[in-house]
């Protein structure tokens, strides 16, 4: 067995905090892509945030877009350039707060592109308030006392809002052991594959770790993933769709 | 055990997260004493105890370790 990380993400040095997930997201993304023979093709589209840090450690040709406005930008790629394959990579405050918006109206009208939201369950760049998907007593430094549900809203959870749509592909994934990041690599590489065969909107939520704002120590804040964010963010594939192909005359 | 593969580890990556220390199945790797230029402490795999099994390299976010 020989494993060694693409060049395309091993290339330089990332910025990323020790034991952050976006290190293992992007392996993933550049290992399936290695697999389907799509390097060389791939249009990635990173939001402001901890993961536009990625944009100078990763060699594909990526465009950092307006906050929020991530998948937006892949949408508009793929329509003048409909045979690459577009990838927006978001984190959780951009798909779910300020880009609210732009998810919604995605999955409404099933554009076709790939979407990877990293969900940490707090704001990481600006250090660590809460977000929208925020577990309920989780204490952040703008809820010292812990999110209170009553007055804050429960976390928002993307299966429940796509629910009605009829999306290609909609998938969770969480990077907190061996298993589960094996997991979320066979969903991403399924994603690809059907964003390919132009299903639609083909989704993926990643469930990450940020040691650093959650003052935790990188394999607790691992294992907490697994015992806090999973009951209320169950994991497995969700929708999977075909979409028929218009007969062209 | 005799085994093909070698593990191998560019230190100069490592932030020292201790997530590959975790979940190692063997308990193969240690933290060294040392520190790389980041000033991190790097990690370090003991040949005889590892089973190249490749958890590491999974769990690993900074890409540190090469099984070949």
């Amino acid at each position: 067995m020989k494993l060694k990380a693409p060049e395309r993400v091993t290339w330089t040095q990332s910025g990323f905090c020790p034991g952050c997930g976006h290190g293992i997201a992007f392996r993933l993304i550049a290992e399936v892509m290695e697999e389907l023979g799509l390097s060389d093709k791939l249009l990635l589209t990173v939001d402001v945030a901890c993961c536009s840090l990625a944009i100078e450690c990763v060699k594909y040709d990526t465009i950092m877009c307006a906050h929020g406005r991530g998948v937006a930008t892949a949408i508009g790629a793929k329509k003048v350039r409909p045979e690459n394959p577009v990838c927006a990579y978001l984190g959780d405050g951009a798909a779910y707060s300020i880009g609210m918006a732009e998810t919604i109206h995605t999955g409404l009208r099933n554009d076709n592109v790939v979407v990877i939201t990293v969900n940490n369950s707090l704001y990481g760049m600006t250090g660590g308030q809460m977000a929208p998907t925020t577990l309920p007593g989780q204490k952040t430094t703008s809820s010292k006392y812990g999110k209170d549900p009553e007055r804050c809203g429960m976390p928002f959870n993307i299966v429940d809002a796509y629910q009605g749509f009829k999306i290609g592909y909609l998938a969770r994934g969480a990077l907190c052991d061996v298993a589960n990041i094996n997991k979320a690599k066979s969903y991403i590489k399924k994603a690809f594959e059907k964003h390919m065969n132009g299903d639609g909107l083909c989704y993926v939520e990643l469930l990450s770790a940020c040691p650093t704002n959650l003052n935790m120590q990188p394999v607790k804040a691992m294992q907490r993933i697994k015992e806090e964010m999973v009951p209320y963010f169950p994991l497995g594939e969700f929708q999977d769709n075909t979409k028929e192909k218009k007969e062209e005359e | 055990m005799e085994f093909k593969e070698t593990v191998y580890t560019d230190t100069d990556r490592c932030k020292g997260c201790g997530l590959c220390i975790n979940f190692c199945p063997k308990q193969a790797i240690t933290q060294s004493e040392h520190a790389n230029a980041k000033g991190y402490n790097y990690v370090e795999v003991d040949d005889e105890k590892c089973i190249r099994c490749g958890a590491c390299y999974r769990v690993c976010p900074d890409y540190v370790f090469e099984i070949r």
